[in-house]
């Protein structure tokens, strides 16, 4: 099936068959109406969660964060202390949720974008159901029922389409949360177990975590040398200015 | 014709561009079946254009069904097969 095709079936599969249920118009009318309302509180539930976990994954956000300025300062006592063997394990830990920390940032970003397009499909959804409301009463006064079974199906087949849609969009951003979680309740689970160290390598043997070892120990030694070369000419300096 | 850009909103567009929409739509189902993400990307974002710039934005307090449903501006290619093959979409929305 072509892509426009299936986007119609699934579309028309979400749409709720309003108007089979009724025989009298003015009451489908207002049973759709009522399903409207209904289904609009279940969008407004779906960006209420996605502003949630949004929330949750900038606390995490922090949370690593912190635990990198404190790996830092760590790294500085240790070396301040002639520990480099110390330093460079606590470097090596940085580096490996740093990665994780740029992660978290575009994922944020990413849920921000989305809250941003639902809303907007919600504030558009809203305008439609006040126009059916007004449509429907109408629809009800003016035309006799034959015209307004044409009337009424084409204005609720229109909005059922809506609702539709921003339900498709809500689902997507629901599943794109979950995996952001999932990922998210994972390097948790890594942070809190210390094993982080250990999955430099990504889980690999031995050699895969020497190799992986290598090559972000050049961002380690790099920190390093920055580090003692900050420690080296901060006494020099005082000297001077005691001079 | 009436055409919407899921997640964006509907646009009203001639008829004669229906021909135009149905090349579109091949170029975009073929690069999904050969698992062309670029292709696939540039064909949406082909045919995202077209609407935007050969239609005019349906006014917000119409309602009408459209003719024509184009996938999401940011579906991803793996998206765009669950969205092609994937029958837990088609449940209607909870009422």
């Amino acid at each position: 099936m072509s892509m426009f095709g299936r986007m119609n079936t699934i579309i028309q599969a979400k749409m709720n068959k309003v108007l089979d249920k009724a025989e009298n118009p003015n009451e489908t009318l207002d049973y759709s109406y009522e399903k409207q309302l209904q289904l609009l509180q279940n969008v407004k539930r779906g960006l209420a969660d996605l502003v949630t976990s949004k929330r949750r994954l900038q606390l995490q956000h922090d949370k690593i964060q912190q635990d990198m300025e404190k790996l830092d300062s760590q790294a500085q006592q240790a070396l301040s202390a002639n520990r480099e063997d110390l330093a460079r394990i606590a470097l090596q830990r940085k580096v490996g949720i740093q990665s994780q920390l740029q992660n978290l940032d575009t994922q944020i970003v990413q849920l921000g974008a989305q809250q941003e397009k639902l809303t907007d499909a919600e504030q558009k959804l809203q305008t439609k159901i006040e126009t059916f409301r007004t449509q429907k009463e109408a629809i009800k006064a003016t035309y006799t029922a034959s015209v307004a079974q044409v009337k009424i199906s084409e204005a609720a087949t229109g909005i059922s389409e809506e609702m539709a849609d921003v339900g498709l969009a809500v689902q997507r951003a629901q599943d794109k949360t979950e995996q952001m979680q999932a990922r998210a309740g994972a390097m948790d689970e890594l942070v809190a177990s210390g094993a982080l160290t250990d999955s430099l390598g990504g889980g690999g043997d031995d050699i895969d975590r020497q190799l992986a070892q290598l090559s972000s120990g050049g961002d380690v030694d790099a920190q390093l040398a920055a580090m003692k070369a900050q420690l080296g000419t901060t006494p020099q300096k005082q000297l001077e200015a005691g001079k | 014709m009436i055409v919407r850009i899921s997640g964006l909103g509907q646009y009203e567009l001639d008829d004669s561009s229906r021909q135009r929409l149905e090349e579109l739509d091949h170029g975009l189902t073929s690069a999904l079946h050969a698992n062309q993400e670029k292709e696939f990307h540039e064909h949406l974002r082909a045919i995202i254009d077209f609407v935007q710039k050969q239609g005019k934005e349906l006014r917000h307090d119409r309602l009408v069904p459209s003719d024509v449903i184009v996938p999401p501006e940011d579906v991803t290619l793996e998206e765009a097969h669950r969205l092609l093959t994937d029958e837990s979409l088609m449940h209607p929305l909870p009422a």
